[in-house]
């Protein structure tokens, strides 16, 4: 099809902004956002509800036109080259936009057709793509019949069909059970290592975001933060070591007096952030001076790094302001 | 080649052979649904049927058409025709709210392909699908007195999928600004009661007051039913007076439009409502 000979497409980002903004009557959706996410990458967007990032992706897949900046994707400027744009993207959208009375892999050769996929291999590549998630043996039945699961890795499916060189997936994983969501996340891996395919995925799920190479954490129109998920966490500095003891009050007391720290009882037990849990908890034994009956160290996850950059936690922030756990909001000042 | 060309990269869209497959296949989609859909078939014939066999012989006694020698139902029957091609795609076009409902709409807005092209497949789609229905009408002419000519029945074949297809588009222009599935039907309600009565499908055009005949004559669907009923007369064997009340033609401050005429009214007015619907859909979102 028609390539360019040239500079291949693979030395530019796959996704360029520069002071993107967006808004909507009142509301400032996205307030300047600077990205460069490089080809093959499998980048996470993280953020509360009504942090943008929908917002963000419509304007990435030419649905909405942004207010100013630029956005360019696969080397195409997506208010310029519009079809350009299109044809080398993958969508999955947080809503379901499938039809329900066609069958799995009508819903595919419509795709096909409107992509104007070669048509010699648009069989074979359908099967492919339904054998990756698991439909293949299910492709004649109306997606009416299909589980939620089911239908989101239709989508999945339908999104690889035309092989876009970046995917888009707007919380591909939301309601699933956690089961679908690891399949799902294979399929996402496997993509990346077979096709060398960028892959562009909001998500709320903390756990989740550690798949991904880099990871953006976005804030009320704002990136606030932006790394690998081990720098990210690497950047809290504080483990959580949470113990169970004989007399939580004494032991509460020892900390304060003996190591220094300021330790509280949170939901059963003595809950305290530390610079370095492992090499802290041999100290702890020997200088308690209280029975130890167990004890959890937690490295800081994702969900601290957001409460660091933010002052609250994901949840916490989808919430109304003030509901923030107290002692996560207190390792996080720790920093 | 330098990085400056890189803008100009030609990747395969906006070809025509694309943008064909591409309304293809959403015509396609029209068929399969309908396929499926047996009963919206079934359920959309029973209305026309009514005001055939119904509304029909119900008033052919007091209508003393002519001197007697055209029945009130062959008069009615091209008319009837229309009817049933003008509930069909009306909710073809208008059903373009629930594909927006489903987000399906949102699947084909983002394709790499022209509004155009998608839409003009909804309207061939819809217009395919009101004409086969109408088919089945179609082959009762003989029972209301109307031959069963091929040329008739091409000639009717073809205004029924020109008509249809303008209807269609016109459900579209409406359904780009109906946002909620609630509010779909009772829109096409809104477009179908006047476009059925002020169209002479119903009732002969002849001497109708003023203010009839100028309403009658700003409904795109006049310009479709008057050729159809043309040709129906044109194979019956009646006298000039009576042709004259029940396929008067269309008539503009005393200059009888040609044919020909009312049938290219038509066709722009696909054009017209094709183009209208195109700049609404493109606007949102
Ligand atoms: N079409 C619209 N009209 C007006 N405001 C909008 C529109 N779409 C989004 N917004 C607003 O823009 C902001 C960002 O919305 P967006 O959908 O991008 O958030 P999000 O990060 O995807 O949230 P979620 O996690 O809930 O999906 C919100 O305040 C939202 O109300
Ligand atoms: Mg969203």
């Amino acid at each position: 099809m028609g390539e360019v000979s040239g500079p291949p497409a693979v030395q530019r980002p796959a996704v360029y902004l520069r002071g993107l903004v967006k808004r909507y009557q009142e509301v400032e959706a996205v307030r300047g956002i600077d990205l460069d996410v490089a080809p093959g990458e499998t980048f996470g967007f993280l953020g509360p509800n009504g942090a943008g990032k929908s917002t963000t992706i419509k304007i990435l897949c030419t649905l909405v036109a942004a207010t100013s900046g630029t956005a360019r994707v696969a080397g195409f400027d997506v208010a310029t080259e519009r079809d350009a744009v299109r044809q080398h993207i993958g969508l999955v959208f947080q809503e379901p936009t499938l039809d329900t009375y066609l069958t799995g892999e009508q819903n595919l050769r419509f795709h096909g057709e409107l992509y104007g996929v070669d048509r010699s291999s648009a069989a074979a590549r359908r099967e492919e793509v339904l054998r990756m998630v698991g439909l293949w043996e299910r492709r004649g039945d109306p997606v009416e019949t299909y589980s939620g699961g089911m239908r989101r890795r239709l989508e999945i499916a339908r999104g690889l069909l035309h092989s876009p060189r970046v995917l888009f997936l707007d919380e591909p994983t939301i309601g699933l059970d956690p089961q679908t969501r690891a399949s799902i996340w294979d399929y996402l891996h496997e993509l990346h290592r077979g096709e060398q395919i960028t892959v562009f995925v909001t998500t709320h799920y903390m756990d989740e975001a550690e798949n991904c190479d880099r990871i953006a954490i976005m804030n009320e129109g704002r990136i606030v933060a932006l790394d690998t998920p081990g720098s990210l966490k690497a950047a809290v500095g504080h483990d959580r070591v949470q113990i169970t003891t004989a007399d939580d009050h004494a032991a509460i007391e020892a900390l304060r007096d003996r190591f220094g720290l300021d330790a509280a009882v949170r939901e059963g037990t003595v809950t305290m952030a530390v610079a370095d849990g492992a090499s802290f908890v041999p100290q702890l034994f020997a200088g308690l001076g209280t029975a130890i009956r167990s004890v959890t160290v937690t490295r800081p996850s994702l969900d601290d790094v957001f409460l660091a950059h933010t002052g609250s936690t994901i949840r916490d922030a989808e919430q109304p302001r003030g509901m923030a756990n107290p002692v996560v909001a207190a390792m996080a000042r720790g920093r | 080649m330098s990085t400056n060309t890189v803008a100009a990269v030609r990747v395969p869209t906006g070809g025509l052979a694309h943008q064909a497959r591409a309304a293809l296949v959403v015509w396609q989609r029209e068929m399969i649904r309908f396929g499926k859909d047996r009963t919206r078939i079934v359920s959309s014939l029973v209305q026309p049927l009514l005001f055939l066999f119904v509304l029909g012989v119900g008033l052919s006694s007091i209508v003393s058409a002519g001197n007697g020698s055209v029945g009130f139902t062959t008069f009615l029957f091209p008319g009837v025709l229309a009817l049933s091609v003008l509930f069909t795609a009306a909710f073809s076009g208008i059903s373009m709210v629930w594909d927006r409902e489903f987000g399906f709409l949102r699947e084909m807005l983002v394709a790499p392909v022209s509004t155009t092209a998608i839409l003009t497949g909804k309207c061939f789609g819809g217009a395919t699908v009101a004409t086969l229905q109408s088919l089945i009408l179609l082959a009762l002419a003989g029972l209301v007195g109307v031959p069963y000519s091929p040329v008739l029945l091409l000639t009717l074949v073809g205004l029924l999928f020109l008509m249809a297809f303008m209807i269609t588009a016109l459900g579209l222009v409406l359904a780009a600004r109906v946002k909620r599935v609630e509010s779909a039907m009772p829109m096409v309600q809104l477009i179908i009661t006047p476009l059925m009565f002020l169209s002479g499908a119903l009732f002969p055009l002849s001497g109708l007051p003023t203010w009839l005949a100028v309403l009658t004559n700003l409904n795109p669907m006049t310009y479709a039913v008057a050729p159809m009923r043309t040709a129906v007369f044109d194979q019956l064997d009646v006298d000039a007076l009576t042709r004259a009340t029940l396929d008067p033609g269309i008539v503009w401050n005393g200059w009888a439009v040609p044919v020909a005429m009312q049938v290219a009214i038509v066709a722009a007015s696909c054009v017209v409502l094709l183009a209208a619907a195109v700049a609404r859909f493109t606007r949102t979102e």
